[in-house]
């Protein structure tokens, strides 16, 4: 045996006695989709720019667009107006989609939904948020969004990339490169997705949504699968059980390290310690999604939705157990918003999905302790008409796309909360007051997390890209 | 290895590829990069958003008096010139870049911007926009090849040594992987590890550039540039049928078309002289974008954002440069104008198209149009014969028809009876009241028809109430007609041309009586578009209706509905008919006609006559005093119904024909380029909004570069030999720039997406520029460019490193060791496959499915006709991963998880991660798991009888390296503990033994084979398996 040889032999032993204690080796090379805290965004400045107010983000996408004017934003005066035609001040020319720009007309449709008042903030909410009612007073709400897009696909691209169009990183794909992980058994960005019993063949998702677009893609967002894995791939074949895929990995590991020792190249050992940050998920990821010793009364509050697994209410429960793993940022989104007719029906179903749970997870989270440093959003991607799509009768209406105004609420840590920000006309079409951008909205996300959204930039293509494009301002308005 | 401190302290403080403190400073290698940077965002080229009018990127200008009246640059006086002063002051107003910027120069960029300014602040053009010249190939002692020169004599500057020569076996399995995309087999390993002629590596070389495997190989990168896909992209994310440009790409590569003419034909090739079905096939290229079908959207926009995106993908794929930069504004960086970029745009935006799917349904998929049928030559073959037949028949018939008018004559004496005559005819109906409920305009035309013009409604309804036929109804006829006023001059409303009806209701009313709702039990329609088959009129669930492909076939329709329950015949009632058009927004029936049938439902047909009312006023008019349109009639009347040798012609040539057509329609179509006969007016777009349109351009290519050929045509055509014209500084360094990028792991220039002036000063730009000077004298010649470079020493040199040198040099950017990262996402699987004797190695074809996790598609929508994913059987699972179906918003799911792009928009270069989710994707996903039994198989089969023979082997498959006894001792440790696991858990070893479709092979027992696959896993999880060193 030559010299090598002998080297290589000593090394391997040392493995196989080492056993299981890979976790030394993975403190040398950590992973790098779950980067530590320490290992954020490599050669970019430090992150956080400043102390942050949240620690993570619980962003529940309501994907389709809630109608503004039915849950958020009341106009009572519009019954006087009902049936009759937008008046042609308010409309401003402003263009409309071809799904209603051909109509012979655009009659005016009060919402049938009754609001009150909540807390002791008075935050004005529709009846059919009762349970989110209950927690107005952690609420801001913003009824003076606007953007862009006026369909569905780049609408939601824009919201999530801060550009209509293909291509550049999410949101939360920016916000884990920038800040790294806080856990070292989980992604830093999950992705989590629901139907809507409001209308079940709804708008569609898509893998872009949680891209990492030109980032480098470890920062992509794991979408949970609601079947089977809810990480692709992380259980071991039938047969094979975790004894013997430890026994595998340990040969594993001892090959590589060899061939490290030969061959030098550092990657090698992120490989190792990525083999065992697999192992790792493949324990951590199945006690995250495991509520079988969640309470009663912790699973009676989400609502009865919550033992189905992949419903907004089940999804609700686990983001609370991934922010209590420390997860940066946390998406849900829940399709079914898209309501151009028979929307009293259609929204009623939504609600009904979102409301308890919603209310629960913001109360769950008070509970813990956790609201103080989780940001929660609660929002789609624009507005909608207040004119009806098509017949409107005392009890049906629809509503088409309006990206002039929309509402959404925040809540939790750093947010100014109990109260409403923001004004729109007697129409709900446009805004008179204080209107937030997304990306300003986006701004102040990135801001509450701690970090100056003009700062967090990457270079591609020679050019240095951020999440608000060269846009965006943080609303001090919505900040504690 | 020595390392002059000089060096490491050049490193340390700019770049490994500045000044170092001796050498003269060089204004593209040391400035530019600053200037770029740091300055040009409000000093460079965008006039609009110059700050105090001073600009940096031009010599003359930097030099003149300013508007504060200082001087910016005074050459040869560092201290007098107000740049330097700027970015050195302590005054917060003044300093340069301002703080808000993020943008602070470093103390070693202010000591390269003041030494340059000293030694006379000379400017150089943008090296890459510089004519390619042939640099001088350096004198080294020792260099193979001029490749090698470059290298070395870098190498030597800066005190560094070339690695040893990598050992046999890492060489073969180094190029194979890197020229076909997949592993050596043991058998070509071992012969080459014993061939010691000096000619065995080149032989190699030349066997594997002339393989099969190398077309895919190559195509499986070009796909990321052309964001080529299965699926639309957007919403509804149907499906779309673009394999055989694929395939075209295959074969481009495996005849070595020289990148000039891959070139043409992809850009402009429907634009050759004769184009052949390859060259229009090609354009597909540029057909590869989304097309955004949803719902709502202004078609317009979305034309728009296609031409943008052909811009954006030929800018970066043939030129590296980011013109997209200047939709919205000039650029900031490099001297490109809002004017030159919509000046591009205009030569992509004559294509016949709308900007929404056209031709195609946004839910059930298919091509947009301009596309084009595509035949193999016995496609081709057969398909000529058939149009033959069809030509025959129409002779027969011609000649037939000669005896038309006798036969007529006849014939006229019977008709009075003719009951076949009376039970096949349609009665027209004549409306007392007919009307669109939301306000579209029906106008009788003299036909009997009705004609919708004016507002055409999201949904219209129209109404048609007619007094109840003599002899009632017992069904209805509605015929559909093109006309020249409606859009697309086809026979519907929508922007396209087509209609979606969605309900045919018919209702009676009594005189005095409510309207009763009557039961239609049947409709038949002479076509439906697939997908909206006429059926979807009776079902109310389904929420469609009947459309007919209006945008691309223009032919008059008939669909007929019959009643459950024949009307009889009732003075006073009215029929009360409504068609409906409620599924998609503006599918309005265009021109239509209502008629009505009395014969038993059994009887009446679709193709039944409309005009017997007619027929018999003709008969009883004297042959002398009927009208040419009178003989006309009665003529086509007795062709379409009356039994004759002429009937049995026409019935013929429809046959012929329609055999003609239902073969073309199994052949498979592919989008591509085609000019509209009137190019459209392009507009510089304010903002990059479509509706902002502002000056009027023409095509032309960016100012700052060389003009177009002389002759060359102003159409794409011309620009496509514009990208290949010998003076282009950007083509070809692009392209020899992303082939050593393949090689080396990084360009010579490492932004290989991006060649402008933020682009990185090349590591070797001689070398560079040298390889790019040879491309073009080799006759674009893509596969000597390969072989040149893999026929490197510098190639073929170990990659093993020392801590130092990972230190000194951590991206091997100089190259004195060989190229080692990860395998891209494609190559791991086809490697598993190929390792585990399991790859189908069939070359082409449509798209296949292999495994993918469970809902893949349907978690997340429940639109479109790309749902319900099921993995094929057989053949299917085991193609190589280019053929992989792409959905672009639900793209395979193992491939993302090792870096692949969506395929959304271009990508000319994908980051290289690390992550435990490709750990657990190779560990545990079935086509691996399956891969690692079919090595257990190979390893029992034919490693040899002991464990040790069959560890060696299979590890030679994986790695084609031999074991090594202490690695032979864990794996043998191992597999030893596992068989007697498995010996005592059998069922565990039969389930494990079961994953995926093939099945294990027979004669080897249940437990040993499981222990082996563990193994098998093992060894193809190996970082140097998913590595190529």
């Amino acid at each position: 045996m030559n010299a090598t040889s002998f080297r290589l032999q000593d090394h391997l032993n040392r493995r196989i006695f080492m056993g299981r204690s890979t976790a030394a080796l993975s403190s040398i090379a950590l992973s790098s989709l779950m980067k530590s805290e320490s290992q954020a965004a490599p050669a970019v400045r430090a992150f956080p720019n400043f102390a942050p107010k949240a620690k993570r983000v619980i962003y529940l996408f309501q994907s389709g667009a809630p109608s503004q004017m039915d849950l958020f934003d009341p106009k009572p005066q519009m019954e006087k107006y009902r049936g009759q035609d937008l008046p042609a001040s308010i409309r401003q020319g402003q263009r409309l989609t071809t799904m209603t720009s051909g109509q012979k007309s655009f009659p005016v449709a009060p919402s049938m939904f009754k609001f009150n008042r909540h807390g002791k903030s008075g935050t004005v909410l529709s009846e059919l948020m009762p349970h989110i009612g209950t927690v107005a007073d952690e609420l801001c709400v913003v009824r003076s969004m606007f953007t862009e897009a006026i369909n569905h696909d780049p609408a939601i691209t824009f919201c999530q990339t801060g550009s209509q169009l293909a291509g550049r990183p999410s949101i939360g794909s920016w916000l884990g490169y920038g800040l790294g992980s806080m856990n070292h058994d989980l992604p830093a960005y999950v992705v989590l997705t629901s139907f809507g019993t409001g209308r079940t063949n709804d708008q569609p998702l898509y893998d872009r949504l949680w891209s990492s677009g030109f980032l480098p893609t470890q920062h992509q967002g794991v979408k949970f699968r609601n079947a089977g894995d809810p990480v692709l791939y992380l259980s071991n074949p039938e047969g094979l059980n975790r004894g013997l895929r430890r026994q595998m990995l340990d040969e594993l590991s001892a090959l590589n390290e060899a061939d490290h020792a030969q061959g030098g190249d550092p990657e090698t050992l992120t490989r190792i310690a990525q083999y065992e940050m697999a192992f790792r998920m493949q324990t951590s990821v199945p006690d995250l999604v495991d509520t079988s010793k969640e309470s009663k009364e912790v699973l009676e509050m989400y609502g009865p939705d919550v033992h189905k697994p992949g419903t907004y209410a089940a999804n609700c429960l686990l983001a609370r157990r991934l922010a209590e793993r420390d997860v940066r940022c946390i998406q849900l989104f829940h399709m079914g918003w898209d309501h151009h007719g028979g929307l009293p029906n259609a929204i009623r179903g939504q609600c009904s999905d979102t409301d308890q749970a919603t209310a629960a997870l913001i109360k769950d989270l008070k509970q813990r302790g956790l609201l103080d440093d989780t940001l929660i959003v609660w929002g789609g991607e624009f507005g909608r008409t207040i004119y009806s799509q098509g017949t409107l009768t005392e009890t049906n209406y629809g509503r088409d796309h309006h990206p002039r105004c929309f509402s959404l609420f925040l809540a939790g840590a750093g947010v100014n909360k109990g109260t409403t920000y923001g004004e729109t006309d007697d129409y709900c079409y446009n805004i008179v007051r204080d209107g937030v951008h997304v990306h300003d909205l986006n701004a102040t996300i990135m801001h509450l997390m701690g970090v100056d959204h003009e700062r967090l930039t990457y270079r591609f293509q020679g050019r240095d890209y951020r999440l608000t494009d060269i846009h965006g301002n943080v609303v001090k308005g919505l900040l504690a | 290895m020595i390392f002059r401190p000089q060096f490491l302290f050049s490193l340390i403080l700019v770049s490994a590829f500045s000044a170092g403190a001796a050498e003269r400073v060089q204004f593209n290698r040391d400035v530019r990069p600053i200037l770029s940077d740091k300055c040009f965002h409000c000093h460079g080229p965008d006039d609009k958003k110059r700050e105090a009018g001073l600009r940096l990127d031009v010599r003359a200008e930097a030099l003149k008096k300013g508007e504060s009246g200082s001087i910016a640059i005074v050459p040869g006086k560092p201290e007098l010139s107000a740049v330097v002063e700027r970015i050195t002051t302590t005054a917060a107003d003044d300093i340069m870049p301002p703080p808000k910027m993020h943008k602070a120069v470093t103390t070693a960029e202010i000591d390269l911007l003041r030494r340059w300014i000293a030694e006379g602040a000379e400017y150089q053009g943008h090296w890459a926009f510089e004519p390619v010249r042939s640099p001088k190939v350096p004198q080294v002692a020792g260099a193979a090849t001029p490749v090698d020169a470059f290298i070395r004599a870098r190498l030597a500057k800066d005190g560094l040594a070339p690695s040893p020569e990598a050992d046999k076996a890492t060489q073969i399995r180094r190029v194979t992987l890197d020229l076909v995309g997949l592993p050596p087999t043991p058998e070509e390993v071992r012969a080459f590890v014993a061939d010691s002629s000096p000619k065995a590596y080149e032989a190699l070389v030349d066997r594997l550039l002339a393989s099969q495997q190398y077309g895919e190989h190559m195509a499986r990168q070009w796909l990321d540039f052309a964001r080529f896909a299965d699926s639309n992209g957007f919403q509804t994310d149907s499906s779309r049928s673009m394999w055989p440009w694929r395939d075209w790409v295959i074969r481009a590569f495996n005849d070595n078309l020289p990148y000039d003419q891959f070139t043409v034909q992809q850009v402009a090739g429907d634009l050759l002289p004769n184009a052949t079905q390859d060259q229009i096939v090609a354009t597909g290229f540029n057909r590869n974008h989304r097309i955004n079908g949803e719902g709502g959207i202004i078609a317009e926009e979305w034309r728009i954002e296609n031409i943008i995106d052909r811009v954006e993908t030929t800018s970066f794929t043939w030129l590296g440069l980011t013109l997209n930069c200047c939709r919205c504004h000039d650029h900031k960086y490099d001297p490109f104008s809002q004017k030159d970029f919509y000046s591009f745009f205009a030569f992509f935006n004559n294509v016949e198209e709308s900007g929404t799917i056209q031709g195609a349904s946004n839910r059930s998929g298919g091509n947009s149009v301009p596309f084009m049928k595509v035949t193999t030559a016995e496609q081709k073959t057969k398909l000529d014969a058939l149009q033959a037949a069809a030509s025959e028949a129409g002779r027969a018939m011609r000649a037939a028809e000669k005896e038309l008018p006798k036969l007529v004559a006849a014939w006229e004496p019977t008709v009075a009876g003719s009951k076949l005559v009376a039970k096949s005819a349609w009665q027209r109906l004549d409306p007392e009241n007919i009307e669109s409920k939301f306000g579209a305009t029906l106008t009788r035309q003299a036909d009997g028809s009705y004609l919708a013009s004016g507002t055409n409604p999201a949904k219209d309804v129209y109404v048609f109430d007619a007094a109840m036929p003599a002899d009632g109804a017992s069904a209805f006829l509605l015929e559909c007609f093109p006309d020249p006023s409606l859009p697309n001059q086809s026979l519907g409303r929508n922007s396209n041309g087509n209609f979606v009806l969605t309900d045919f209701d018919v209702f009676v009313q009594k005189a005095g009586g409510k309207p009763v709702k009557q039961t239609v039990a049947k409709a038949i329609a002479d076509y439906s578009q697939k997908g909206y088959e006429i059926g979807a009129v009776l079902d109310k669930k389904s929420g469609r209706g009947w459309a007919i492909d209006g945008p691309t076939k223009r032919d008059p329709r008939r669909a007929m509905f019959v009643l459950e329950k024949p009307l009889p015949p009732q003075a006073g009632a009215k029929l009360l008919l409504r068609l409906r058009h409620e599924a998609i927004a503006n599918h309005n029936i265009g021109r239509f006609r209502l008629s009505s049938a009395a014969a038993d439902a059994v009887d009446v047909k679709l193709d039944g006559d409309t005009s017997l009312t007619e027929i018999k006023l003709i008969v009883a008019t004297p042959f002398a005093k009927r009208s040419p349109a009178q003989v006309k009639s009665l003529h086509a009347f007795f062709r379409a119904n009356v039994d004759s040798p002429l009937r049995a012609a026409d019935r013929a040539l429809a046959a012929a024909t329609s055999a003609v057509m239902k073969y073309e329609d199994t052949l498979p179509t592919t989008m591509v380029m085609k000019e509209a006969a009137t190019p459209r007016d392009a507009f510089i777009l304010t903002r990059g909004e479509y509706d902002k349109p502002a000056a009027k351009v023409t095509m032309a290519t960016p100012a700052v570069l060389p003009p177009m050929p002389k002759g060359a045509p102003l159409n794409r055509l011309g620009l496509a030999q514009w990208l290949v014209a010998p003076e282009n500084p950007l083509t070809a360094r692009v392209w020899v720039n992303r082939a050593w990028e393949r090689f080396f792991g990084n360009g010579l220039c490492k932004t290989t997406e991006n060649l402008g002036s933020q682009a990185e000063y090349p590591v070797h730009p001689e070398l560079l520029d040298w390889l790019a000077a040879e491309f073009m004298r080799s006759g674009w010649d893509m596969k000597a460019m390969m072989k040149l470079m893999v026929m490197s020493q510098t190639y073929r040199q170990s990659s093993a490193v020392t801590p130092a040198m990972v230190a000194a040099d951590p991206e091997n950017r100089f190259l004195a060791r060989g190229p080692r990262f990860r395998l891209t996402g494609e190559v791991v699987r086809d490697q598993a496959l190929a390792i585990g004797g399991l790859l189908v190695p069939k070359i082409g074809g449509p798209s296949v499915r292999p495994y993918m996790p469970e809902g893949v598609w349907d978690e997340t929508s429940k639109y479109g006709d790309l749902r319900g994913y099921k993995a094929d059987a057989g053949e299917g699972l085991y193609r190589r991963t280019l053929y992989t179906i792409w959905k672009r918003t639900a793209a395979p799911p193992t491939m993302m998880l090792f870096d692949a792009p969506t395929r959304e928009i271009c990508t000319v270069k994908r980051s290289r991660t690390n992550t435990p989710l490709q750990a657990l994707a190779l560990l545990n996903e079935v086509t691996f798991v399956e891969a690692a039994r079919g090595l257990a198989q190979l390893m029992i089969q034919k490693g040899g009888a002991t464990p040790e023979e069959r560890l060696r082997y299979g590890y030679l498959r994986a790695t084609a390296q031999e074991l090594e006894s202490p690695a032979m001792a864990v794996l043998l440790k191992g597999l030893k503990e596992r068989l007697a696991w498995y010996q005592a858990h059998s069922e565990d070893a039969a389930k494990l033994v079961s994953q995926g479709q093939s099945k294990p092979a027979e004669g080897i027992a249940v437990p040993e084979l499981a222990a082996y696959c563990t193994t098998a896993s093992v060894l193809m999880n190996l970082d140097r398996v998913v590595t190529r060193q």
